[in-house]
């Protein structure tokens, strides 16, 4: 496997303000990789500097395998961005923005250009100012879909869009990772990053924390258990890896770490199990206690 | 009009650096202008001289109206000044107006504002308190100026007040453009072809002569400010014009609010075509950009057209005006006088095409404040390209709004004098020597957007800054050092117009862009 996208220590700041620090990121060709992180963690920083709208102050970064600031206009040829937050030109139509920039960026199909203009239900004859957000962000994601290129890099592609486009948005991901298409995917929905991604990079303060398949990050997180007991329950409270154990009567309900989940059931088990309800860590949690622990 | 008084705070605060550069650039203009007319013309006799000269050159009447009353310094202010201050704050109060209404309207912010315990008619009431507030503020505190100056307090009052009504019946004419269209771009530009006009009215009427159709003045709001006659009789009945056109105006504009839905105007948006054939930068460039060029265009063969059709009627004077011919035949004769004409007319139409150079430059800016610069960036289109794009029609657009202007002159004016052959060439020629001094102009603005673009609106200084140095230098008294910084001055005037200043204009210009071009290639993209 070859990496699309290679960032190593990473540096930008605005001023006073430290955006990216010492940030690495690493994504491979053809997988689809979740940039997960809360407003203002650097995501969008990190995708400018990759475009080479901005540069970084030191640290490199490689995509495609070309310098993003000096490459720049050979390396857009071979992709296509989805801005978070698209502006139109009030006088364009839709249709006009998508092919302008589908032109740019050397041609786009038409045939996939008709198909999307139809999953997404986008009228391109209406003017720039008279979309909605969620209007807008599929005028964007059209033009960015439609045109044949290795990577595509959106941030924050779904913002404004409803629960049935956004249903439309991951089958178009899955169709391009079919495809072979390597996809960077910056996003706060964590349901969307769980359902799509191969890999997640997930960002604080402009520094990634944590990277890996899901499996892997699985691995930090803890299991929600809630049982009801034959008898009191005994010995949780002093067992390693429970955590905010709530225990009332024969019931109870506490978090465990993944890795000692074996021995916390074979306790409850001695303790006789009539119900038992067990929920694999979503990423929200995953997410929240990165950052209650930066608190 | 619930809530009126919280936007009006709202649009001070917004504005409070804006409005006293406006209020201290008009109160200190007049004030400059009265002590250096005072000492210019300290004697009688210098002051009957001038009012032979000044009514009897077209020139002078086309450009800056009849002089009523020369016995006193307030009638030469009055004269020198007060059609200039009138469209200054003419522009003050389109801006404000518009800033506060369709552009907030535009931006979706009236939305979040109207969504609040606030009346349908309070915003467009809050931007003609500010926008009509300041021109009164700034009519007084001029009247205040000339009164310090131990002039006629009532003929202090009746010039104050009338450069106030222009800033009136202006806020009431954007408050009527930002109902009509969606796009404040647009309102603003037919306020300010609205303001050309009524400029322009009045200088065909001024210049006409008693012979001539002198009734156009009076459908010209700058021209009821003239019927004042500040300091000669102050006639201050005339101003109820103005305030009754205002009045209307508002009214009408406060009706159409309750008859439109918000964010939409009356010139309603129609579906487009489903594909585009844009493809290249320069396309969508010239996309955005063409309306406005062939806007200005127009805009600047009227211009053209009129000066070019008072031009005959300058030689003419001098020979019905014996006096004037004695004086006038010192310096060359009628002909002499007819390219001194000319040489003014020029530069005063290079002058206001640099405005048109300047938007076009800020274009970029405002492409990338709009995040609209990133999705093109971030396609193989190079900065040097998305950035050459807009700038050709700086550039080259302001060689065909100066061309537009000669051709006005040349073919009226040759048509007059039966030799358009001869005058075309040479009016055309006049026209586009002003160009250089503009690529100068643009080039800072270049500049700022390339180097330090959160400055790019000082553009709009630098304009103003020539503007004020090209018109008015002479008449303040200023070092030649300090007129020598417009690059207007240096423009060889007409009909002696020789290649050298222009070279070295185009190469400062030149230099410029260059360095604006280079500086944007390294620089983050901001908004």
């Amino acid at each position: 496997m070859t990496s699309a996208i290679s960032v190593s220590g990473l540096v930008k700041t605005f001023g006073p303000t430290r955006a990216l620090d010492d940030l690495n990121l690493d994504v491979q060709t053809g997988e689809v990789h979740g940039f997960l992180g809360p407003n203002g963690a650097g995501k969008s920083t990190t995708i400018r500097i990759l475009l080479g709208l901005l540069r970084a102050d030191s640290g490199t970064a490689r995509l495609l395998g070309g310098d993003p600031w000096k490459d720049t206009a050979a390396l857009h040829r071979r992709l296509a961005y989805v801005p978070g937050d698209v502006n139109l030109w009030p006088n364009l139509t839709g249709g006009e923005v998508i092919d302008l920039l589908g032109r740019l960026r050397g041609g786009l199909n038409k045939a996939r250009r008709e198909e999307l203009l139809e999953r997404f239900e986008l009228d391109p004859r209406k003017k720039g100012r008279t979309y909605s957000k969620g209007n807008r962000q599929k005028v964007a994601l059209v033009a960015a879909l439609s045109s044949d290129v290795e990577l595509l890099i959106l941030d924050e592609p779904t913002s404004g869009l409803d629960p049935l486009m956004e249903a439309v948005f991951q089958d178009c991901i899955n169709d391009e990772r079919e495809r072979g298409r390597t996809v960077l995917l910056s996003s706060h929905i964590l349901a969307e990053v769980e359902a799509l991604c191969d890999r997640v990079s997930i960002i604080r303060n402009g520094h990634i924390v944590e990277t890996g398949t899901l499996a892997d990050l699985r691995h930090l997180t803890r299991t929600s258990i809630s049982a009801e007991l034959a008898g009191p329950p005994n010995g949780l409270t002093s067992m390693a890896g429970v955590h905010d154990l709530v225990a009332e009567g024969n019931r109870v309900r506490f978090e465990v770490d993944s890795d000692k989940l074996d021995p916390v059931l074979k306790q409850l088990v001695s303790s006789g199990v009539r119900t038992l309800t067990s929920q694999p860590p979503t990423l929200e949690e995953l997410f929240l206690r990165h950052y209650e622990d930066a608190k | 009009m619930i809530g009126v008084w919280h936007l009006v705070r709202l649009a001070l605060r917004r504005d409070r650096i804006l409005l006293p550069v406006w209020v201290a650039f008009l109160v200190f203009t007049t004030l400059s202008t009265t002590t250096a007319l005072q000492e210019l013309y300290d004697t009688q006799q210098s002051r009957d001289l001038l009012g032979a000269t000044a009514n009897a050159n077209s020139a002078f009447l086309a450009m800056l109206g009849p002089l009523h009353d020369w016995s006193s310094l307030g009638g030469l202010v009055v004269w020198r000044w007060g059609v200039f201050a009138g469209l200054f704050i003419a522009i003050m109060a389109m801006l404000v107006v518009t800033r506060h209404t369709r552009a907030e309207e535009e931006a979706g912010r009236t939305e979040l504002i109207a969504a609040t315990v606030v009346g349908r008619h309070a915003p467009l009431a809050a931007a003609v308190i500010v926008a009509g507030g300041t021109s009164l503020l700034i009519g007084v505190l001029q009247a205040l100026v000339l009164i310090g100056k131990d002039l006629d307090p009532a003929g202090a009052f009746a010039f104050g007040l009338s450069t106030a009504s222009v800033g009136l019946v202006f806020t009431g004419v954007s408050a009527f453009t930002a109902q009509l269209s969606e796009n404040s771009r647009v309102s603003n530009a037919i306020a300010g072809g609205f303001l050309g006009v009524t400029y322009l009215l009045r200088a065909a009427g001024d210049a006409a002569g008693e012979s001539g159709p002198q009734w156009l003045t009076w459908f010209s709001p700058i021209g009821w400010t003239e019927h004042v006659r500040s300091f000669a009789d102050n006639r201050f009945w005339v101003l109820g014009v103005s305030l009754a056109f205002t009045v209307a105006l508002v009214g009408v504009s406060a009706w159409i609010v309750t008859r439109r839905d918000v964010g939409l105007g009356l010139l309603s948006a129609r579906l487009g075509p489903a594909r585009g054939t844009i493809g290249t930068p320069l396309g969508l460039a010239w996309r955005l950009q063409k309306g406005s060029l062939i806007g200005w265009s127009i805009a600047l063969f009227a211009v053209g057209v009129i000066y070019g059709s008072v031009a005959q009627a300058v030689g003419q004077m001098v020979q019905d005006n014996p006096t004037l011919g004695q004086i006038v035949s010192k310096i060359g004769g009628a002909d002499a006088m007819v390219d001194a004409f000319f040489a003014t007319v020029t530069q005063l139409i290079g002058l206001i095409a640099s405005i048109y150079l300047v938007q076009a430059v800020l274009r970029l800016r405002s492409e990338e404040t709009a995040f609209r610069a990133e999705p093109l960036l971030a396609t193989p289109v190079s900065r040097w390209g998305w950035v050459a794009s807009h700038a050709a029609f700086a550039l080259a657009g302001g060689a065909v709004v100066l061309a537009a202007s000669g051709l006005g002159l040349g073919l009226v004016y040759g048509v007059q004098t039966d030799d358009v052959g001869g005058v075309l060439p040479r009016m055309l020629g006049a026209a586009l020597a002003q160009l250089p001094a503009a690529w100068v102009i643009a080039g800072v603005a270049l500049l700022l957007f390339g180097l330090f673009p959160q400055l790019t609106g000082v553009s709009w200084a630098v304009v103003s800054v020539a503007l004020v140095l090209t018109l008015l230098g002479p008449a303040l008294q200023l070092d030649q050092w300090v007129i020598d910084v417009s690059p207007f001055t240096h423009v060889p005037k007409y009909p002696d117009i020789t290649a050298g200043p222009l070279l070295w204009l185009t190469g400062v210009a030149v230099v410029l862009l260059a360095a604006g071009f280079a500086g944007f290639r390294r620089r983050d993209l901001t908004t």
